[in-house]
């Protein structure tokens, strides 16, 4: 710790009017109580502006007031509620989860190894005690079985006792509360048996009883993980970097981290541009729907703003790159996505829901007990035997993992359907939805523009201009290309940067470029938009041969028709929500059928729809992949977002999908609510195996073998029926069901 | 029944033995890339020259 301390101020950055900012990790936020705690913890110091925790990624950013208070106290803080902090580095954040990952293994193996011993040394003495054992024999044995438990619990149980104390210390109750109250009497009792030659111990009960919960745990632990370091891999392969243009004229690329303010920033053509900032030298035409949500490109030059995510036409462009002066489209983009995502974080886990109802009323019921038998008549050692007995029985074992495996199991299928999960609680929260909200362009379409028109193949001047388009770059000569199919280059070809391609072609003038390079007339032109709305126009001129237009437009993703007509028979409310323009949107919802549209939506604007339709008490998903769609993302019930996306979309994301189609939507809907359906499952199994065993415990017929054979039972039960999600979706796929929901193209 | 006092102390030693490899070999990082060593079989790297 001495080693962090020294290291506060350093992560301390300077804010307006004598205001300092500092991000830290959080280790220990597991539920929406914690946030609050921890928010309420800190406005009572001194000097605190602000303090917000962002419950996905574990993260708490305080503004304050350098004078009246130091990093040290705001640390100091926390921890006196119960939380360890570190200063954010996201590096940092990984390497800390791989050693939790770690940690829950290493108990895990220990509880594991205790528990197949001591339930080894327990048969024994189950069977003799129906038999002819010695009371010595089984005195040995108890003994031997609290040799190994007692070291067990107190290092397997640390994962829980610390998450206890930690939550007891600053006043509050969680689900470890009760599970370490009855491990912890459970051994106590036992040993106290042991002492005094009873013929039962339970030390087998609570040792199962961690090693079923650290399974949990760590299921849990490892599906998040998974997902984690993918979506990393995902960035990784996105290639985060920039070419540098150093003062000596060397070109270097490097990671986007190392890229200062100032710094002159090549994009090639065809490139997406890494930054933002203002075209020194180059033009080009900048593809910005990924930003704007417009499909129509934009021509740039000198002095222009170019942004992050946006995608270069032809030309090369310098860049000098521009801090982020509060101004920025990203800023302003940031500033909505870090109020929106706190909206979401209201949202209260099934698990923790649960747990709120149980532990008050298991802790009455074992009280009771105590109490009754007080009152029969019996002395205070056998009924609190007995009120013991009814705590461990009761201990949340298959609660504990009632979520988790049905999570680990649901995640597994959608990660086979090509939908990776960012946050656990996704699943819960997609089956409540009852409204779609679309972004159009990359959502609904492609990210890439393609050829409107279907190319006539022995059209000579189309495969001229499709060989003339290998020369380019440029996104639609990118797909004139695809399109013709064209392989052989022409030679001597001069590209006009912004504006086309040229060339002579058997003494023939060949150009391949914009309508006005072209010399295309404004009635073709007109024509054109007029047949194919909101779309790009590229023209060839071929000698004397009129002027031709080539329509291109982002197409719908393949089977978007019928997925958004299988949502709408679902019952689902769907909606679009673009920033492109108004004829292109409106052609793109006609076509789908969706009536409920709007185009021309600014990031605020899409915010304001969403918190109508959410004040309404609609539960949105929210489908975008722009970066003007991140706060909506981030402020939606739950949302998705291809894997085309832009960074900081997938980030606010709560799941992204892969491939060219659009079914992993509705899979994952479908997914959704068949797994909420078996957490409830086994929420009620575990609900309907406590109505069963308390009142036998509160008998006081409890034995330990019992025990041990009804925990295990209800955890198996609960393991089978997550199971059962996978095997009945197997069936389905091999079923009648594939012939109407054609499988999703192997997205992986 | 005597016996016992020496089978099952030789037996938990021998289940704290297991117990410890497990823990060595998660300590010393084979766990860290469980994807990445069912591949590293097929790569032919680690072949002597002239059995290629």
């Amino acid at each position: 710790m001495t080693v962090h301390q020294r290291d506060w101020q350093a992560f301390i950055t300077p804010g307006n009017n004598g205001a300092v900012h500092m991000d830290l990790a959080v280790d220990g936020i597991t539920c929406a109580a914690c946030m609050g705690e921890i928010e309420r913890g800190l406005k009572r110091l001194p000097g605190i502006r602000s303090a917000r925790v962002n419950l996905t990624s574990q993260r708490l950013a305080v503004d304050w007031v350098e004078d009246q208070t130091g990093a040290e106290e705001i640390v100091g803080e926390l921890a006196r509620l119960g939380y360890a902090a570190h200063p954010f580095d996201p590096a940092s954040q990984k390497e800390r989860q791989d050693k939790t990952g770690k940690q829950l293994l290493r108990c895990l193996a220990v509880a594991g190894f205790a528990g197949m011993n001591i339930m080894l040394l327990s048969v024994s003495v189950w069977s003799g005690n129906a038999t002819d054992i010695t009371p010595e024999t089984r005195d040995f044995f108890h003994w031997l079985s609290a040799l190994i438990a007692l070291p067990t619990v107190a290092y397997a149980g640390r994962p829980f006792t610390k998450s206890a104390f930690g939550a007891l210390a600053a006043g509050r109750l969680n689900m470890d509360v009760p599970i370490v109250i009855g491990v912890f009497l459970t051994v106590a009792l036992s040993f106290v048996q042991t002492l005094q030659h009873q013929q039962h111990a339970y030390f087998e009960s609570a040792v199962m009883l961690l090693f079923f919960l650290l399974v949990g745990r760590y299921l849990d632990h490892n599906m998040r993980g998974r997902t984690r370091s993918f979506a990393e891999n995902i960035a990784a392969l996105k290639a985060e970097v920039a070419a540098r243009m150093n003062s000596d004229g060397s070109i270097r690329e490097v990671p986007l981290s190392k890229i200062n303010t100032g710094d002159l920033v090549l994009v090639s053509g065809g490139e997406r541009v890494p930054v933002d900032g203002v075209v020194e030298t180059g033009q080009s035409e900048i593809d910005q729907s990924l930003v704007t949500g417009e499909s129509i490109l934009v021509p740039v030059r000198r002095g222009q703003r170019v942004y992050a995510g946006t995608l270069n036409g032809a030309g090369a462009l310098q860049v000098r790159v521009e801090a982020a002066s509060g101004t920025t489209l990203l800023d302003e983009v940031n500033r909505l996505l870090e109020t929106a995502s706190q909206a979401k974080s209201a949202y209260v886990r099934i698990a923790d829901r649960a747990a709120r109802l149980y532990a008050p009323l298991v802790h009455g019921a074992a009280a009771l007990t105590f109490l009754g038998w007080l009152l029969a008549g019996l002395a205070w050692q056998p009924a609190l035997v007995i009120s013991i007995s009814v705590l461990i029985i009761t201990c949340p074992c298959a609660l504990g993992l009632a979520v988790p495996a049905v999570q680990v199991v649901a995640s597994g299928q959608l990660f086979r359907r090509g939908i990776l999960l960012n946050s656990g609680d996704a699943i819960e929260r997609l089956a409540e939805i009852d409204t779609i909200l679309f972004d159009k362009t990359g959502t609904l379409t492609r990210p890439e523009p393609e050829l409107f028109e279907t190319v006539d193949p022995v059209d000579e001047t189309i495969a001229l201009a499709g060989r003339l388009a290998l020369a380019s770059r440029h996104p639609l000569s990118a797909a004139l290309v695809r399109a013709t199919g064209a392989i052989m280059p022409l030679p001597d070809i001069e590209e006009i940067a912004g504006s086309g391609l040229e060339t002579n072609h058997e003494g023939k003038k060949l150009r391949l470029g914009s309508p006005q390079f072209c010399q295309a007339s404004r009635e073709l032109i007109d024509e054109a938009l007029e047949r194919v709305p909101g779309a790009s126009l590229l023209a060839i001129s071929y000698g004397d041969e009129p002027v031709r237009l080539l329509t291109f437009r982002q197409s719908l993703r393949p089977d978007a028709a019928s997925v958004i007509d299988r949502l709408g028979q679902e019952g689902y409310t769907l909606e679009i929500i673009s920033g492109d323009t108004l004829p292109a949107v409106e052609d793109c919802a006609k076509t789908l059928g969706i009536s409920a549209w709007s185009a021309g939506m600014k990031p605020a604007r899409k915010i304001a729809r969403l918190e109508e339709l959410q004040a309404e008490g609609r539960k949105v998903l929210m489908v975008g992949d722009g970066l003007n769609d991140a706060p909506a993302l981030a402020g939606a019930h739950v949302s998705l977002s291809p894997v085309s996306a832009v960074h900081l979309s997938q980030a606010a994301a709560d799941a992204v999908f892969l491939g060219d189609r659009l079914m992993p939507v509705a899979d994952a809907l479908h997914l959704s609510r068949r797994a909420r359906a078996a957490i409830e499952q086994n929420l009620w199994i575990s609900a309907l195996y406590n109505v069963i065993a308390v009142p036998i415990a509160v008998a006081g017929f409890v034995t330990p073998l019992m025990a041990a054979v009804a925990m295990s039972a209800s955890s198996l039960a609960v393991t089978a029926n997550a199971l059962k999600l996978k095997w009945g979706e197997t069936s389905r796929s091999s079923g009648t069901g594939s012939a109407q929901t054609p499988k999703p193209s192997d997205g992986r | 029944m005597d016996v016992l006092i020496f089978l099952i102390p030789i037996a938990l030693f021998l289940g704290a033995l297991g117990l410890i490899a497990f823990l060595w070999s998660l300590k010393n990082g084979q766990y860290d890339d469980l994807e990445g060593a069912k591949w590293r079989i097929l790569d032919d790297d680690d072949l002597p020259e002239d059995k290629r």
